[in-house]
Parts: structure tokens; sequence; C-alpha cells
């Protein structure tokens, strides 16, 4: 065990990034050129000192400014040579590592896409968002800049010390024996730089803790009078931040002074070595210019390898956690029991012995339900808040899938009928209203691929909406939500069953959707809803007795299960949860009108 | 709402000078570390220029003159200044991130302690995540023009200089020559600048809509996933995305394009150096060491140059950044405290509401016109529907909101006259939803109040009946609280909230009570915890137990923001009105419970 964990080290450093092999592969050709470039401007940059040398040899002579004239043309020429490659290389390797993000940002959202309702609800958007943000970027970062750069450096570095060795291997030996420990001391400081970066990192989200507490409990504190405290407490946190910060402040202080003296002895040994070469007549003036030169040019792949690295630490992490969600199972997906064949629902619902739990070691939300629905049939739920009823009606559209019995639409269990048809065959206007920040018009047709006026209008009539509709600025054109006007929660609610009803579905189910809408405008619906339903099945939960009182058949839910079962007055009469919230309601409604 | 999101928009000029002032503000206390910074900017740049002047003298007179020793010497000066320089440029860096992370941490505290000090109305309005971003992105995002920022100006500045008052004392010609170049490097520079601005801008454009897009149907997964449209959504997906890819495509030309341009200009100057000095060389004006000397110059100063440039973005970045901040530290929303407060010596626990009139929005009221007294000592409950004003009532005596119209008086005296804070000593408040910090259990009860010794706190614990679920606590009263108390149950966290109350020991005890069910066990803990915080103190309870009512002195009925009845249980039930009908419909049950 030990030892698998100690030989997986080497690889486990950077590991996850192996995961991005296809996508680098998708563009080889471009990258394959990309890397062409890199050595052809390097060969520009290169050449560039050698001319310099041939011109201080030239004046060394002292004989005549023709080969002088020459190099300084030749120089400004080369620059432009090895420029236009670097720039054909941003063009290729920071292009691709821009598709690249691309197309991994285009495959997380085709994930997340099918990715249970479960996972939704175990991660808060802000957390996925920075998934999709923080670290797809940062892996783009190694994509792109990292790579370049160490390509870059890499054939500039290597290019660069073969010329020194042609020109004095004597002298080349002497300059480099201060840089290997310029890439020593990157390697031992940027692990201790990764750690007290993480310690700053630890701090910060305390900050950000402490504060979101602070803010969300702050009546508490205000009426405990704890301000003073509240704030002697963060500045303790935020001094903590501060010495932490402090702490690597002083590493990277050290840093760069460390560097450039390094870099400056290899200069004076140029000097030293190189000048007592000129004097013994083994070297030119020129040679040591060029070394001068390159020197310069050795430095910066000396100081990027340290940043290189840290980069590739980060995107390496930041491809673990892109991984982690890429591995989430689908969970509710087709399978081979998938009945392709099935085109179209009819509608009868059957429950057989469901029984569901959101986790395992979660207690049951449904215990053992069974109930059949036929064809046509208008059905309720009814129930206190938490017993089980929201969950029930998830399981028809596979929103989750039961843990245990079998959900049915006529007779063929959920799980084989393909998701495509299931969905856009039921209607579901949801508790929690969401609309898009689209038009009011776009919304209602969500569902539809195309979605005439008539459509519009015939749906926005049963849900009552058209009267909203004409006091919209734009009417249905208007915008809704943070760029656009807020909708009541009234009129979320029948925007919500309009955008249900548009899609024409066999099964309608309406979870407790019109909380919001006032008992009058209901009634109109529910009226109107009784003639498009016909020969469609319609299930409603509701908490308002005047919602269900019609239904042919409804069921009261109590812990997990069906309690009661009936038609209103067989419930009422029964004298059971049904009639006491059927009191109750009564009561509240005589409260109301009181004056 | 929609003015507070265009907040996070703010994109920010580059300069301000209002906020800029305002941010030097900040700096004042640090002034002499900027008068240091400065004094070992100028050493620091000087340092590397003196180098090429060095390697000058060491090629003209010691290496030209086979002068060995000399060459020893002159390099062990050059050694000799490179370890002043690593030596300078350490406290440099040091002390400027030193100021700049002060600075940081005096600007966080102040922006929490002034977020302390905003109303409730603050916080009713602005998410919380919002508040956060204040103290923590948005001022860490200041660090850095504070510390690399303005010290890096100078830096760059007085580097540029450096290198043209020693180019032009070794041969102010062949400087002159070099300066050509400076033009087209700055135009360069300033044309690559804007470009980069209006694309970054359209980068950062791009970006926000995918982001918002992303944001939006993470939220809404559950209406894409029912509706079937996974499809659609990723090609509306795919084109936001690649036109966040096509603008960043567009920002690497320019970035493509700009390198390259540098480099060239640079070898021009190269070129020229050669060209023109080579020139002067042959007709002996000039010797080698002053071109090379020259070349190492001219590599030196593309850096500040570029530097420069590059501080834009810092700039704007900060500038944004403040302006959120300084929004915030200019929103007064306070409950002020009276210019002469009154001391009350022994405080009684008598309470007056007199036609008090109150709204959340202007014009709104949610309380009208509602008068009773309490006297000291006596239990109010107070009863109503969802929305009849109960909570409204309880916000206002502690002065959480401040009244339209109206009085409130304790002790006959106006509460606006009294300190918030003596007020809030005197007044303690059980919250419905009960909210535990992160901590133990220990600093939830005193909520880090030294002068509640830990004997009160066990004391107050073992009054409510939590003493007895604490001990079994692996580390009792030590044992860490985890966010939001999620570790304990609802019951125990109204015990604990309970034993907070009660350990402050208030004259007056505001309890609303929790709706939440628990089990019947807790229930009858609870009950009795509410007994004993009731005993020898004026309470008033937003009541949701029956117990709680059948035992108060006195009962108001809330309705749609008027007091419609007031009186004990018994007589209000004979009335047969409003508290009739909400008796049947909250408490009734309570009863059956009672007889099981």
């Amino acid at each position: 065990m030990l030892d698998r964990k100690r030989k997986g080290n080497g690889l486990e450093l950077f590991g996850n990034l192996v995961h991005l092999k296809k996508y680098f592969l998708r563009y080889k050709g471009t990258l394959a050129l990309g890397f062409i470039f890199i050595i052809l401007s390097n060969i520009g940059n290169v050449y560039i000192p050698l001319l310099v040398k041939g011109a201080f040899d030239e004046l060394q002579k002292k004989l005549s400014t023709d080969i002088i004239v020459k190099n300084a043309i030749l120089i400004a020429l080369t620059s432009a040579f090895a420029g236009l490659f670097s720039f054909l290389i941003r063009q290729t390797i920071i292009v691709v590592s821009r598709k690249i993000e691309y197309d991994l940002r285009k495959d997380f959202w085709e994930h997340i896409q099918k990715l249970p309702m479960r996972f939704f609800q175990n991660n808060s958007t802000g957390n996925i968002m920075s998934h999709a943000t923080n670290d797809i970027n940062s892996v783009r970062s190694f994509v792109g800049p990292s790579v370049m750069y160490s390509v870059d450096n890499g054939v500039l570095f290597i290019m660069t010390l073969s010329i020194l060795f042609s020109l004095s291997t004597k002298l080349t030996l002497y300059t480099l024996i201060p840089l290997p420990f310029m890439s020593l001391f990157v390697y031992l400081v940027m692990s201790k730089i990764h750690s007290r970066y993480t310690k700053i990192q630890e701090k910060f989200s305390e900050l950000t803790t402490r504060a979101q507490e602070n803010f969300s409990g702050i009546r508490v504190i205000k009426s405990y009078f704890r301000e003073n405290y509240e704030i002697d407490q963060y500045s303790k946190i935020s001094d903590e931040y501060f010495q932490r910060k402090m702490n690597l402040v002083k590493l990277q202080a050290f840093f760069h002074p460390i560097f450039f003296v390094i870099a400056g002895l290899a200069f004076i040994i140029i000097f030293l070595v190189g000048g007592n070469m000129i004097i013994n007549n083994e070297l030119t003036v020129g040679t040591l210019t060029a070394f001068i030169l390159y020197l310069s040019m050795l430095i910066w792949p000396m100081i990027s390898f340290g940043w290189v690295a840290n980069m590739i630490q980060q995107a390496d992490a930041s491809m673990k956690r892109l991984m982690k969600i890429f591995n989430e199972p689908y969970e509710i997906s087709e399978n081979e029991n998938t009945n392709h064949v099935i085109k179209d629902l009819q509608g009868s619902i059957e429950f057989k012995n469901v029984s569901f739990r959101y986790k395992d070691d979660l207690p049951v939300v449904l215990d053992n339900v069974s109930f059949k629905i036929e064809q046509g049939q208008t059905i309720a739920f009814v129930g206190h808040t938490g017993v089980g009823k929201s969950s029930l009606i998830n399981l028809i559209p596979r929103m989750y899938d039961a843990t245990g019995g079998e959900v049915l639409i006529d007779g063929i269990n959920v799980k084989n009928i393909p998701i495509g048809i299931l969905r856009t065959n039921i209607g579901l206007v949801p508790q929690e209203n969401f609309l898009f920040s689209d038009t009011l018009a776009n919304n209602i047709v969500y569902g539809i691929t195309d979605g005439s006026q008539i459509l519009i209008d015939k749906v926005t009539e049963i849900a009552q909406l058209n009267k909203d509709v004409e006091t919209f600025p734009n009417g249905f054109e208007t915008i809704l939500g943070e760029r656009g006007i807020t909708l009541s929660g009234g009129q979320k609610q029948r925007s919500s069953l309009a955008r249900a009803l548009a899609i024409d579905p066999k099964i309608l189910i309406l979870d407790d959707s019109f909380s919001a809408v006032d008992t009058h405008t209901e009634e109109e619906i529910l009226k109107r809803l009784k003639e498009f339903m016909k020969n469609r099945t319609s299930i409603i939960i509701s908490h308002r007795i005047s919602t269900v009182k019609d239904s042919d058949k409804i069921f009261v839910i109590d812990k997990g299960k069906i309690t009661e079962q009936g038609t209103h007055d067989e419930l009422v009469a029964f004298g059971g949860i049904y009639a006491d919230l059927h009191t109750k309601q009564l009561l509240e409604e005589e409260l109301s009108e009181m004056e | 709402m929609a003015e507070q999101q265009k907040d996070d928009e703010i994109l920010g000029k580059a300069y301000d000078s209002k906020i800029m002032r305002r941010l030097l503000t900040y700096v004042k206390p640090y002034k002499k570390y900027v008068v240091m910074a400065i004094i070992m900017n100028i050493i620091v740049a000087a340092l590397p220029a003196v180098r090429p002047l060095l390697s000058k003298i060491a090629l003209d007179t010691y290496i030209a003159n086979k002068d060995y020793n000399g060459l020893l010497m002159i390099s062990m000066i050059v050694l000799a200044v490179l370890i002043l320089q690593a030596v300078v440029q350490y406290y440099l860096t040091y002390y400027s991130e030193y100021m700049g992370q002060k600075i940081v941490y005096d600007l966080r505290v102040q922006i929490f302690k002034h977020v302390q000090k905003l109303a409730l109305r603050y916080f009713d309005k602005t998410p919380v995540g919002r508040t956060v971003t204040r103290v923590t992105n948005d001022v860490d995002s200041l660090n850095e023009m504070f510390s690399s920022g303005i010290v890096q100006v100078f830096s760059d500045v007085f580097v540029i200089i450096w290198i043209y008052v020693f180019m032009f004392g070794m041969a102010w010609d062949l400087a002159l020559v070099v300066l050509l170049v400076m033009p087209f490097l700055i135009y360069a520079t300033m044309v690559f600048r804007k470009k980069v601005r209006e694309t970054y801008r359209d980068v950062r454009k791009h970006l926000a809509n995918l982001n918002s897009y992303m944001q939006e149907h993470v939220t809404g997964m559950n209406i894409v996933q029912i509706f079937a449209k996974e499809k659609d959504e990723l090609e509306k997906f795919s084109a936001i995305n690649g036109e966040y890819r096509a603008a960043n495509i567009k920002s690497v030309f320019y970035y493509a394009v700009f390198f390259p341009v540098v480099e060239l200009l640079s070898a021009i100057t190269f070129g020229l150096i050669i060209w023109y000095g080579g020139g002067e060389v042959i007709q002996s004006k000039l010797t080698l060491g002053v071109l090379i000397a020259f070349f190492q110059y001219t590599e030196m100063f593309w850096r500040p140059v570029r530097d420069l440039s590059e501080k834009y973005n810092v700039l704007q970045q900060a500038m944004a950044s403040s302006e959120r901040i300084f929004k915030l530290l200019d929103d007064e929303t306070f409950i002020p405290d009276a210019e002469n407060p009154v001391k009350l010596e022994k405080v009684k626990g008598e309470i007056e509401f007199k036609n008090v009139w109150f709204a959340y929005n202007p014009g709104e009221y949610v309380l009208k016109n509602v008068s009773f007294d309490i006297k000291p000592g006596e239990t109010i409950a107070i009863v109503g529907a969802t929305g009849a004003g109960k909570t409204s009532l309880i916000n206002i005596l502690t002065r959480f909101y401040d009244i339209e119209k109206g009085s409130i008086t304790l002790d006959g005296i106006d509460i606006r006259q009294l300190e918030k804070r003596d007020l809030r000593k005197y007044i303690s408040m059980v919250l419905q939803d009960v909210f535990l910090f992160s901590g133990n259990i220990k600093t939830n009860i005193n909520l880090g109040n030294d002068e509640i010794t830990d004997a009160q706190i066990i004391e107050a614990a073992k009054t409510v009946g939590a003493d007895k679920f604490i001990s079994k606590l692996p580390n009792k009263y030590e044992e860490e609280v985890k966010e939001k108390g999620a570790t304990l149950s609802v019951g125990q966290r109204q015990l604990i909230s309970f034993a907070r109350a009660l350990a402050y020991n208030p004259q007056i005890l505001i309890l609303d009570e929790a709706t939440s069910s628990v089990d019947t066990e807790t229930e009858i803990l609870i009950q009795e915890a509410i007994q004993k915080l009731l005993v020898g103190r004026t309470s008033i309870v937003i009541a949701h137990r029956l117990s709680t009512i059948q035992n108060a002195n006195k009962i108001l009925v809330m309705h749609k923001g008027e007091l419609k009845e007031m009186g004990t249980h018994q007589e209000l039930l004979a009335k047969k009105g409003i508290y009739y009908r909400l008796y049947q419909l909250q408490y009734k049950d309570q009863e059956v419970v009672r007889t099981v």
C-alpha cells in the first residue's frame, strides 16, 4: 500500500491533467504547427546576438563600416522574422487553448444537464458555478500559457546553450555554474509558497464564513448588543489573515532578489572569466557581448519555470475538482430495457408498492404507496407540508427514481419509456416557480419548438394571464426577471401553468400551483382547465380545499402513506385529516373576511 | 434591488480623482512607509543601471589594459552592488506589501464595523452575499493597488529616469539616437492598451452573459429537464460560449501583435546602436564598452514601460472595487441614538404603546394605531394570523426599526431617549428561527460576553433544562457547534437560545415561539423552560402554544395590523370574535396533545 502510494506520487502530481489528452489530440495539427513556429521564432531570436558578435568582431578590427551596417539591418530583419513567428505562436497555441476551454466548458455543461436533481440539491449553484468558471479557467491557463511558455523556453534554452558551447565551452561551463542553483531554489521555494498560499485561502474562507454568519445572524447580534464583540472577533481573523499573507510575502520578497543575485553571479563570471580569456587572447569582445546577450535570454526561462510550475499545480487541482463532477453518475438515464418503440403516451398512471428515500441514510419519504389513476381522471393529493406529496409526483417524470416498487404509465414502467417521450408528454408545474429572464412569449413556448401566437393566446387565456399581459409594457414580448419586469407570485404561477399547457401534455401535474393565486381567479382557471383536460390526466397537489374539491378522487397523504381516499364529500364525512383541513379553511376564510 | 444589482456591474473608470483622494486618506497613517518605499525605490532603480557602467569600465579600462586585478576588483564591486540591491529589494517588497496589507486590514475592519451599525432595513433589502463580497473580495482587490501598484509605478518611472541619466552621462549623442525609438514604443503601447481595453470590455461582457446564463440555468435545471430541453439549451449555451471564445481570441490577436512589435523595436535599437555607435567606435570616439553598456540599458527599459501600461487594469479594478466599498460606507441606514440619552437607574419593566403606527415601506402601514400597556412582571401573549403584525410589534420595541407615529415608552421614558445599548440590555429577545454561530456551546450561550461567567452559563442551561443534553456531549460546554448549529436538533437549538436569553438575565423578555413541531418529550421540556424564563420579568410572547396563552396575564389579538381584542383566554373565548376563531384554528388541536 505504502509502496504503491510512493510510486504513484510522480504521476499523481499532475495525473489529473492526463484527462485533457483528448482535447489536445483534437487540435494536434494546429499545436504541431505552433511548435514549429516556436522553433522558427527562436532561431531568429538566438541569431541576433550572433549578428551583434559579428559586428563587434569587425569593430575591433576597425576596418570598414560595411559589415557593421549590414549586420545592423540584419538584426532588425531577423527580429521581424522572429516576431512574425512569435505572433503565429500565439495565434496557434493560445487560440487553441481558448478552443479547448470552449470544448471543455461545453462538455461540462452537457454533462451537468444530464445530472439528476439529487446533484443540484447537494451542490449549491455557487459551487457549480465556481467549477464552470474558476476551475475551467485555471485549466485553460495550463493549456495555453503554461504549455506555450514551457515549450518556448525549453526550445530557447536548448538552442542558446548549444550556441554558447560552440562559441566557448570553457566560458559556457563557468557561466552555467550558478544556474542549476536557480532551478533548485525554485523547486524548494515553490512548494513552500504553495502551502502558505493554501493557508491564506483557508483564512480567507474563514473571513467569508464569519461575515456570512454575522450578517445572517445580525438580529441576534443586535438584540444582545454583541456588535463590538463581533467586531473584535472579525478584527482578529482579519489580523490572522494579514499575518498569513505576510508570511507569504516574506517568502516572495526573498524570491525575486535571489533570482537576480544568481543571474548577476553568472554575469560577473562572464566578465571575470571572459575578461581573463580576452586578456589571454582566447576570446573576442564580440563573443563576450554575445554571452551577455544570451545570458539575459536564459534568465527568463529560468524564472518562468517556477511560474509555470505553479500554474500547472493549480490547473491540476482544478482538473481534479472538475473530474469529480465529470464522474458524477447520471442515475436517471435510458438503458437496454428502454423501449424506443414508444412514441406517445395515453396517460393512465399506476404506483405499485412505491417507496422512496432521498438517500440511503435518510428516512423514507414514501412508504409502500399504491394507487391507480385512469386516463382522463383528475386526482388530488392533500396533506401537511413535508409528507411526501412533491416527492411522489416527481417520480412520474423521473425527476427522481423510486427506490422501491414501480411507477407505471399506460402499464409500462417509466424507467422503460424513453425520457424525452416521457417528459414531453407530462406538463409539470413545480412548486417553486422558475421563469427564465427571457420574453414572456418565449417562456410560455419554452417546451415546444414552434409556438404560434394562437397557441400562446389559448394557454394564457386558460391560465388567466391574458389580462395581466395587457398591462405589461411590451405585451408578450416583455422581458421577465432581472433585466425586465418582476412578476408577482401569482403571475409567475400562472405563466408557469401556461408553459406547461403549451406542450399539450397527456398528463398535467400541478404542484401547489395556485397558492399565490386568489380564489376567484383560481376558480376561473379551474373552470377552463376542466374543458382543456378532457381526456387528459390531471394530478393536483394543493393545501386549498377549494382547488381539489371537484377532483374525481382525493388522496390524503400522511407520513409517506395514503391514509384517506375518496371524493370530497366522502372525506368530509369521514372526519379525518381532510375534514379537519376543511373546517380550518372555513375558519380562515371567515377570519380574513372580518374587519 | 435593481439598483443594487448595478453595483456589481460597476466597471470603473481607470482614474477617478475623488475616489483616489479618498483612498489616499487610508495611506496617511503609513506615510513613513511610503517615504521609505520611495527612497528605496530610487536606490533599487539606480543600482541595476550602475551595472552596465561598471561593465563598461571593466572592458575599457581593465580588460583593454590586461589588468586582471582591476577586473577582479570591479567584479567584487558589481557583486557588492548586487547584494545591496537584493537587500534593498527585499525590504522594499516586504514593506510595500506590509503597507498594502495593513491598509486592506484597516479598510476591512472599518467596513465590518460600519455594517454592524447598519439598521435592519439595510439587511432587509441587501442579499447577505453582496455585503460579504464587500468585506472580502472587494477589499482584497485593493491590495494590489496599494502594495505593488503605487510603489511599482514609482519604481518603473525611476528605472527609466536612471537609465537615461547613465546613458546621457556615457554618450549623449548615442543616448539621443536610442531615444528616437521611445516615441514609437510609447505609441505602440498606447494603441495596444486602447485595443486591449476594448476587447477586454468585450470579453467581460460575454463572460457576464455566460455566467448569468449558467447561474440561471443551474437554478432552473429542473425546468430544463422537465421540458426535455437539454439539446436546445446546449445549443444556446454553445452560442454564448462561442461568443466568449471569439472575444478572447480577438484579444489574443492584440497580444500576439504587441509583444513582437516591442521585440522588433528593441532590435531596431540594437541596430541603431551598432550602426551609429559602431561608426563612432571606428572613429575612436566611443569604446566597445559603451556599446555593451547601451545594449544592457536597451534591454532594461522595455520592462518598466510595459509594466506601466499594465497598471491601468490594476487601477481600473481598484477604482471599481472602491466605488462599491465607498457606496456601502456612505450608506447611513442607522437607527440613531439620542444626543443626550436618558439612563435608567433601575428598570421596572413597564411598557406602553401609545397610538403606534409603523411601516416597512412608506405608506404601507403594518401596524395601525396600536395602544396597550404592560405592567411590570406581567406576561403578555400576542396572537394573530400570519401577517397580522405580531413580529413587527416586537421589532419596534427593541428599535430594530423606528416607528412612524405614536410612542413607545419603557418605565415612562420614550425608548428613543434611551441608548440602544441599554435598551437591548434590558430587553432580551428569543427569535423564532434560532440562530447558532459556529463556535462552541458556551460561546453560543454567552455570545462571547466575558462578563457572563461559566457558572452563570451552566446555571442558565440547567434552569432551561439544556444542561441534560449538553453534559452528554463528548466535550460538554466546549462541544463544537457547526455553522447554523447543524449538528444539533431543533429542540436542542431552542433550549440553547433560551439559555442564552436567561444568561443575559434581562428585565424584559421577548419570546417569539417557534412553530416547528418537536417530539412530545422535547415539547414538555420546552414548555417547562418557557415557564421558567417568564418568571419574575415582564414578558411578551408571540404565542404558538396553548400553554403559553393560558398562562398569560393578558392576550393581545392582532388582526391586519390592528389590535382588535384584548383580555384573558376565557374572556376572549366568550367574546366569540377573532380570538375564538384563531383558537379553533391554531391552538385547539394542542388540547388533544395535552390530554394524551
